[in-house]
């Protein structure tokens, strides 16, 4: 099953996927267009991985001090910092390098400690799509990368589905790719992750309890471009759904 | 506003509204007390290198490789969730670390929504403020470490309680004390940071929106202490509380 969390009429409603759009809980069949769309399930800790697709470590090789690496590179991001379907990501007008990254969002279903690569599948609860934007001026080399990068407001897209990890038999062969005005600017395959699903999962439950609605964005694929104000952005996984987020500028946020 | 009805296991609100000296009860000592749940729900955001000592402990360093700059914007770090526990909760010392580090800071607990808040009105963004004990396994790089050595189960004790800001006039001169089983081992102070707490939270807000409920640290003196399985630390922050918690081995886990 496809879920979402979407604002309609007043309320917020738990929704699941239809032919023509969105199905309210209570029955009401609605455009996509028609509802305000929230991140799809209750978010928690979010964590991000860096490099994790050998073609984009390769991409981003001349500013990193690392090559090959021995354990998956994480970092975390708070639940503060993300937004649904639809939304809009501010540009902020002094920058040279926004830049979008589609993942696969994997998503905690209950409680997970020292979890064994073999076992962790049984404790993700679904899937959806992340695009992790990151905007590269305002990188600095401490604590990389740094949250004015990764934790801005409005930079962490989510959604549309919460797709039940049921439901999707192999989240290791899943296409994705990220649409810049129509044009596909970026692709991939999750089968390239460095890193799989079972592993990130196994690794960081060895020293944190992952919990319901935990989030792991399993990183991005090589082709990462600048994006400006009016751009419409998809990031798109098949199976999983199709995430629309428009660029704006400074001014709808009164700065 | 914080919702003043969430209480402590003892009945006590959430937001203190007496000074320290009068509520014994909760900053009480001996091993026997009742343990308390943490006194916040939001994310814990840790900054890093805000004291002057800290920044000159690492000297030269911040021009060469790999930080190649000294720091301009705050460096933040979150303490998720599963790090988060209450006064007198025991935390477990992982197996591969012999002794961890005590990172003794003061904790700005926010009230209401912070957004882009200019430095001369970030204060009335403050609920009050709470001891934060941010713990790590020791490490010398501050460029992309580890989410091993910040994120055990645990590993960011708070409390006990949040002192309304209005009992504590004076948050940027605090004087900060850590015990170790009783005997002193640090003194610092929050005076002189390199963001005092003002200028702090605008400059966090700047890119990142604060919620009530959200804790930020003003960060560690240089000079964090160390303890090891079976001692108990104290950190005693000057009209804000006492915050103590005993380490304990962690049977069965090697990570």
């Amino acid at each position: 099953m496809k879920r979402a969390r979407v604002a309609y009429g007043g309320a917020i409603h738990d929704a699941t996927h239809h032919p023509a759009g969105v199905q309210l809980a209570d029955g009401r069949v609605l455009p996509e267009d028609a509802v305000v769309w929230l991140p799809p399930f209750e978010v928690g800790t979010v964590i991000g991985l860096g490099l994790n697709y050998a073609d984009h470590m390769k991409e981003l090789a001349k500013e990193l001090t690392v090559s090959a690496k021995d354990e998956p590179l994480a970092f975390l991001k708070s639940p503060g910092a993300v937004i649904g379907h639809r939304g809009q990501t501010r540009r902020p007008a002094d920058v040279k390098f926004m830049h979008y990254e589609c993942e696969l969002a994997v998503v905690i279903g209950r409680s997970a400690k020292n979890v064994k690569a073999e076992d962790a599948m049984q404790f993700v609860a679904g899937y959806s799509v992340a695009n992790d934007y990151a905007i590269r001026d305002y990188l600095e080399n401490y604590y990389r990368p740094n949250l004015r990068v990764k934790n801005r407001d409005t930079c962490t897209v989510l959604g549309p589905w919460l797709v039940d990890a049921s439901d999707v038999p192999n989240p290791h062969d899943l296409a994705l790719r990220t649409l810049v005005n129509g044009v596909v600017t970026q692709q991939g395959n999750t089968r390239d992750m460095i890193s799989d699903i079972q592993t990130l999962i196994a690794y960081l439950s060895s020293f944190m309890t992952l919990g319901a609605g935990d989030v792991i964005l399993t990183g991005t694929p090589d082709g990462v471009v600048n994006v400006n104000v009016g751009d419409e952005v998809v990031t798109e996984i098949d199976g999983i759904g199709r995430l629309s987020n428009t660029i704006v500028g400074d001014a709808e946020f009164g700065r | 506003m914080l919702d003043e009805a969430l209480s402590h296991p003892q009945g006590a609100p959430l937001v203190i509204e007496a000074p320290v000296k009068h509520w014994g009860a909760l900053s009480g000592s001996g091993s026997h007390g009742q343990a308390f749940l943490p006194p916040t729900r939001g994310t814990v955001y840790g900054t890093l290198l805000n004291h002057r000592d800290a920044l000159a402990a690492l000297g030269d360093q911040v021009n060469s490789a790999p930080y190649k700059a000294p720091p301009r914007a705050p460096i933040l770090y979150i303490k998720p969730r599963n790090t988060v526990v209450g006064h007198r909760v025991p935390v477990g010392v992982p197996g591969d670390a012999p002794e961890l580090e005590i990172g003794a800071t003061l904790g700005i607990v926010i009230g209401r929504t912070a957004s882009n808040v200019a430095e001369d009105q970030a204060l009335d963004f403050v609920a009050g403020y709470t001891v934060v004990n941010d713990i790590s396994v020791p490490h010398a790089s501050v460029y992309r470490p580890s989410l091993r050595f910040k994120c055990h189960d645990g590993f960011c004790p708070i409390g006990p309680a949040i002192v309304a800001r209005r009992l504590v006039p004076n948050a940027d001169a605090l004087d900060i004390v850590v015990a170790i089983d009783g005997e002193t081992v640090q003194r610092s102070s929050t005076a002189g940071l390199i963001r005092p707490i003002a200028r702090l939270i605008a400059d966090v807000t700047e890119f990142m929106t604060l919620f009530p409920g959200d804790v930020l640290t003003v960060g560690v003196a240089s000079g964090a202490p160390r303890a090891r399985a079976g001692q108990t630390v104290t950190i005693t922050i000057q009209n804000v509380g006492r915050l103590e918690n005993t380490l304990v081995a962690r049977a069965g886990d090697g990570a």
